[in-house]
C-alpha cells in the first residue's frame, strides 16, 4: 500500500524509464548520442555508477555484450539509425544469450528522416531483426506507470530468459513532459541473479525444461565458460549444423514464447461495442481520447492497448476474435502492427489508420476508422 | 586444476599455417607467467584464427567478424587488472574493426590484441584486406594489390597503446607475448605470416621476410606509458525522480473547466521551451494537468522553436497539436512555423503577437504587445504574463513565483512588464 504524501512533479518518460531500469538492477549504461534518445543518455549519466560513452553504436553493443558476460545488466538508448548499426550485434547477444536492455526511441525515417519528428515506423523491423526471425521481447509503454512497470519487467525478462529486450518508445512519448504524482510509483526490487554453482564442469548451453541455460560469468575461476555467437552445441563449441546445435538454435525461439504469458501486458477497455481500436505507445493516447469522444456521443468503442508488442501474445487474438470491426491506430502509414498480427492482406473487417510527420490525432482515428 | 592453455596438440589449422605458432607461443607465455588459466579470457572472431576456441582450456568468447576488440574491451572494462583478456583477430578483422582497435588503444583498455596478419582473408578464399601490402597477389588482385596498406602497429601506437610489437611469425616469440601480457593497458602484437593455402599459391616465389621488408614494416617495438582504463568515478544521484522539484499546489480563484492548448512559437535559442516549462509549472501549481511537447528542427540554435502546452482540469490523453485556444508568437521564425495553425484558429481563440510582426490571416482575437522590447531572452516569458492576464486561468503572481523559484526573476524586467499589463 502506498501511504506516501502526494509528490506532484513534471517529468518525461525518459526519466522514468531510466530510474525504473536502475532500480530493477540494470547497472551499466553505454551511450552514443542520437536524437530523440539524448535525454535518456543524460539521465543515465546522472544515475548509473558505470557509464561509458561509446564511439559508435556497434561498439556500444559490443561493450554491452562484453560487460554482460561478466554478469552486468547493460542498457543503451538509441533511435533507428543507431539501432540499424546495432542489429548484427543484437543478433550476437541473442545467440550468446546475454541479457541487456535497448531502448529504441522511434523518429521519422527512412534513413536519417527527421530526427525531431515522432513516428512508430520501426515495429516491422523489430519483428524480423533476428536472422531466422526469432522473436525478441518488445515492450511498449504508453503511460508513466507503464514506463515504470514495463522497464522493471524488461530487466526481469532479460535476465530470466537470458536475452536482449527492447523497450520501444517514440519521440512524442520520450521527450514530452507531463505532471505526475511520483508517490504512485512503488519502489522496484532489484533483480537477484542466480549463477551456476555446481561442481560438475559447467556446460554453458546445457538446458532443461526451463529452456534457459544457467549463467556463469567469464570472471569466475571455478569453471571454464564458453560463449559464442556461432551455431554451437551445449558446450559452446562451434558446430556446422549438428542435431544438437540446431536444436539449441530452435530453443532460442522456443524460450521466448515459453514465458510469454509471464510478460504479457495489455489493457482492454470495454464499452460494450462490436468495434475496437488496437493501439500502442503514443498512438494509444490518441486512441483513448477518440474512445472518450465517441462515448460522449453515445457511440461506444472499445480499446485494446498493447504493451507487450512482440512476440504477439495469443490473448490478443482471443480478445479481438470477439469483435466485428477492428481498427489499428499507429503512427505509420502502413499498419505495421496490424500486418504483423493479420498478414499483409488484411481481412475485410480489419483496417488501420496512420499518420506521417505528425501525431495521429483522435479525429483522424474516428474519421479514418469510420467509428 | 588444468594448467595447460591448449587442450590438444592437433590445432585446427592448415599444415604450415603460422596460426599454430601464434597459439603455441601465446600458450607458452601464459604458462611461463604462471597465470591461472581461468583468469584468462580469449576473445576471438570470424576468420581462420577464430576456430582456435575449442582447443583452449581458458574461458572463450567468440563474436562477430572484426568486433572482437570491442567485445574484449567490454569484458576487460569490468575486470580487475590481474585478469587477462586476449583478443585474436585477423588482418581482415583488424580492417573491418579498425575503429575498435583505435578506441581500445585510446582508452588504453587492459588487453592484448594479437593480429594474425597473413595479408588476406583466408576463410573466404584469399581476398585482400586493408593490411595487404601493395603488390601482394590475391585472388581479387592476381597482378598485385594496387593499394597501399595500413601499418596497424603505428596506428595502435599513435592511438595510445602502451605496448606494440611486430614479429615475424616463425619460431619462439613467446617473450613478446609475455611483455605484452605484463604491460598494463592496451597492447598489440602484429604477427606477420603467409597463408599456406592462398598466400603461397598466389605468390609462389615470395618469402615472408622479403614481403615484410619490401612493405617497409620493420620488426620493432613501440611503447607509451599511459594510465590504463578504469571506469571513471562520477557523482551520481540516488534517484532521478526525486531530482525533479515537487510542485506544491496553491489556492486560487482561477478555474478552468475544459482542456485548452497554448502554443508558444518563437526562435531557437530564445527560451521558448523554458517559457513553456514555466507555464506548465504555474498550471500545475493551480492544480491542473499539463503536457509540454516541443517541436523544433534538428539544428540547435537556428530556426523555429515551438512548444505545445495542454492545460486541463482532467486527465490529458492526446497531447499533440489540436485547435489551440491561445497562440503566442514571439518572432518571425515562430510566425512562419505557425501560420497554418493561426489561420485555422477559431474566433474564440487568441493570438498574442509581438508588435514587430505583421498580423497574419486569422479569425482569432488579436493582442499586439512589445514582447521583444523586453529583451530577446525575456520576450517569451513576457508573453506568459499577457497570456495569464487575458486567459484568466493562471494568476500573474504564480508565474512570478515560478520565476523566483527558478532564480530567473532577478534578471527579468518585471516592473516594466507589470506596468504594461495594468495599462
Amino acid at each position: 500500500m502506498i501511504t506516501e504524501q502526494k509528490k506532484e512533479v513534471i517529468l518525461d518518460d525518459s526519466r522514468v524509464i531510466m530510474e525504473a531500469l536502475a532500480q530493477a538492477g540494470a547497472d551499466v549504461y553505454i551511450g552514443y548520442p542520437i536524437t530523440p534518445s539524448n535525454a535518456m543518455y543524460l539521465y543515465a549519466s546522472q544515475r548509473f555508477t558505470m557509464m561509458l560513452p561509446a564511439p559508435d553504436e556497434i561498439s556500444t553493443l559490443q561493450y554491452m555484450s562484453g560487460l554482460a558476460t561478466l554478469g552486468h545488466i547493460p542498457v543503451t538508448a538509441t533511435s533507428f539509425p543507431g539501432f540499424a548499426l546495432m542489429i548484427e550485434s543484437i543478433n550476437m547477444a541473442y545467440m550468446m544469450e546475454l541479457p541487456m536492455i535497448i531502448i529504441l526511441t522511434q523518429r521519422l525515417g527512412p534513413a536519417t528522416g527527421t530526427a525531431t519528428a515522432g513516428a512508430q515506423g520501426d515495429v516491422a523491423l523489430l519483428r524480423g531483426m533476428i536472422s531466422g526471425a526469432h522473436p525478441v521481447p518488445v515492450f511498449c509503454p504508453s503511460s508513466i506507470e507503464d514506463c515504470w512497470q514495463l522497464s522493471a519487467k524488461a530487466v526481469e525478462v532479460a535476465v530470466k530468459l537470458r536475452t536482449p529486450v527492447i523497450i520501444l518508445s517514440s519521440k512524442e512519448r520520450a521527450t514530452t513532459s507531463r505532471n505526475f504524482d511520483i508517490s504512485k510509483l512503488p519502489p522496484i526490487k532489484p533483480i537477484e541473479r542466480k549463477y551456476y554453482n555446481g561442481d560438475k564442469p559447467y556446460l554453458p548451453y546445457e538446458y532443461n525444461e526451463s529452456l534457459v541455460p544457467e549463467f556463469l560469468p567469464v570472471s569466475n575461476t571455478k569453471h571454464q565458460v564458453r560463449i559464442t555467437a556461432s551455431t554451437h552445441d551445449q558446450k559452446g563449441i562451434i558446430q556446422h549444423t549438428s542435431e544438437e546445435a540446431t536444436r539449441n538454435t530452435v530453443r532460442l525461439e522456443k524460450k521466448i514464447y515459453h514465458y510469454l504469458n509471464e510478460y504479457t501486458y495489455y489493457e482492454h477497455i470495454k464499452n460494450g461495442s462490436d468495434k475496437i481500436i488496437v493501439s500502442y505507445g503514443v498512438s494509444a493516447n490518441a486512441a483513448q481520447e477518440a474512445v472518450n469522444i465517441q462515448n460522449e456521443k453515445n457511440i461506444p468503442v472499445d480499446l485494446l492497448i498493447v504493451k507487450t508488442l512482440l512476440p504477439v501474445p495469443n490473448v490478443l487474438y482471443d480478445i479481438l476474435n470477439n469483435y466485428k470491426y477492428i481498427v489499428f491506430a499507429e503512427d505509420n502509414i502502413n499498419g505495421q502492427y496490424a500486418k504483423i498480427m493479420y498478414g499483409d492482406k488484411l481481412p475485410p473487417n480489419i483496417s488501420y489508420v496512420g499518420a506521417i510527420g505528425k501525431m495521429l490525432s483522435p479525429k483522424e482515428i474516428i474519421e479514418g476508422g469510420k467509428l | 586444476m588444468e594448467t595447460k592453455v591448449l587442450n590438444t596438440k592437433e590445432l585446427p589449422f592448415c599444415k604450415g599455417c603460422g596460426h599454430h605458432l601464434i597459439a603455441q607461443n601465446t600458450a607458452k607465455a601464459i604458462e611461463d607467467l604462471g597465470l591461472n588459466i581461468l583468469d584468462v579470457i580469449f576473445v576471438t572472431d570470424i576468420g581462420c584464427h577464430g576456430i582456435i576456441d575449442k582447443s583452449l582450456n581458458t574461458h572463450t568468447v567468440h563474436g562477430l567478424h572484426g568486433r572482437s576488440v570491442a567485445l574484449g574491451a567490454g569484458i576487460s572494462m569490468g575486470l580487475p587488472e590481474h585478469k587477462k583478456v586476449i583478443v585474436f583477430i585477423g588482418d581482415g578483422g583488424a580492417t573491418i574493426g579498425l575503429q575498435h582497435i583505435m578506441e581500445a588503444a585510446r582508452l588504453n583498455v587492459n588487453m592484448m590484441v594479437v593480429v594474425h596478419n597473413n595479408f588476406l582473408y583466408g576463410m573466404t578464399g584469399g581476398q585482400l584486406s586493408g593490411l595487404t601490402p601493395k603488390g601482394f597477389n590475391t585472388i581479387i588482385t592476381p597482378d598485385g594489390s594496387p593499394y597501399g596498406e595500413h601499418d596497424i602497429c603505428e596506428l595502435a601506437y599513435t592511438a595510445g597503446a602502451n605496448y606494440v610489437s611486430r614479429v615475424i611469425g616463425i619460431g619462439d616469440y613467446s617473450d613478446t607475448f609475455k611483455r605484452a601480457l605484463t604491460t598494463p593497458g592496451f597492447t598489440l602484437v602484429e604477427v606477420m605470416e603467409i597463408c599456406p593455402s592462398y598466400g603461397v599459391k598466389f605468390n609462389p616465389k615470395r618469402k615472408l621476410q622479403e614481403i615484410v621488408e619490401s612493405a617497409n614494416k620493420p620488426v620493432k617495438t613501440w611503447t607509451n606509458n599511459r594510465e590504463p582504463f578504469k571506469f571513471p568515478e562520477r557523482k551520481i544521484v540516488a534517484n532521478l525522480l526525486e531530482k525533479t522539484p515537487i510542485i506544491e499546489p496553491i489556492k486560487s480563484e482561477k478555474t478552468l473547466n475544459k482542456q485548452i492548448q497554448v502554443v508558444l512559437s518563437g526562435s531557437a535559442g530564445e527560451g521558448v521551451q523554458l517559457a513553456a516549462t514555466i507555464l506548465c509549472k504555474a498550471a500545475v501549481k493551480h492544480g491542473y494537468n499539463i503536457t509540454q511537447k516541443g517541436t523544433y528542427p534538428v539544428t540547435v540554435g537556428v530556426g523555429f522553436s515551438n512548444a505545445e502546452v495542454n492545460i486541463s482540469p482532467h486527465e490529458i490523453n492526446f497531447h499533440g497539436l489540436s485547435n489551440p485556444e491561445y497562440v503566442l508568437v514571439i518572432s518571425q521564425d515562430g510566425l512562419d512555423f505557425s501560420k497554418k495553425t493561426i489561420k485555422e484558429l477559431s474566433d474564440k481563440a487568441w493570438l498574442l503577437i509581438d508588435k514587430s510582426l505583421e498580423i497574419p490571416e486569422t479569425r482569432a482575437n488579436i493582442k499586439q504587445v512589445d514582447f521583444r522590447g523586453k529583451g530577446v531572452k525575456n520576450a517569451v516569458i513576457a508573453s506568459l504574463f499577457t497570456f495569464a492576464k487575458i486567459s484568466n486561468i493562471i494568476e500573474v503572481d504564480t508565474i512570478k513565483q515560478i520565476l523566483e523559484e527558478m532564480s530567473l526573476l532577478e534578471k527579468f524586467p518585471i516592473n516594466e512588464v507589470e506596468k504594461e499589463l495594468i495599462s
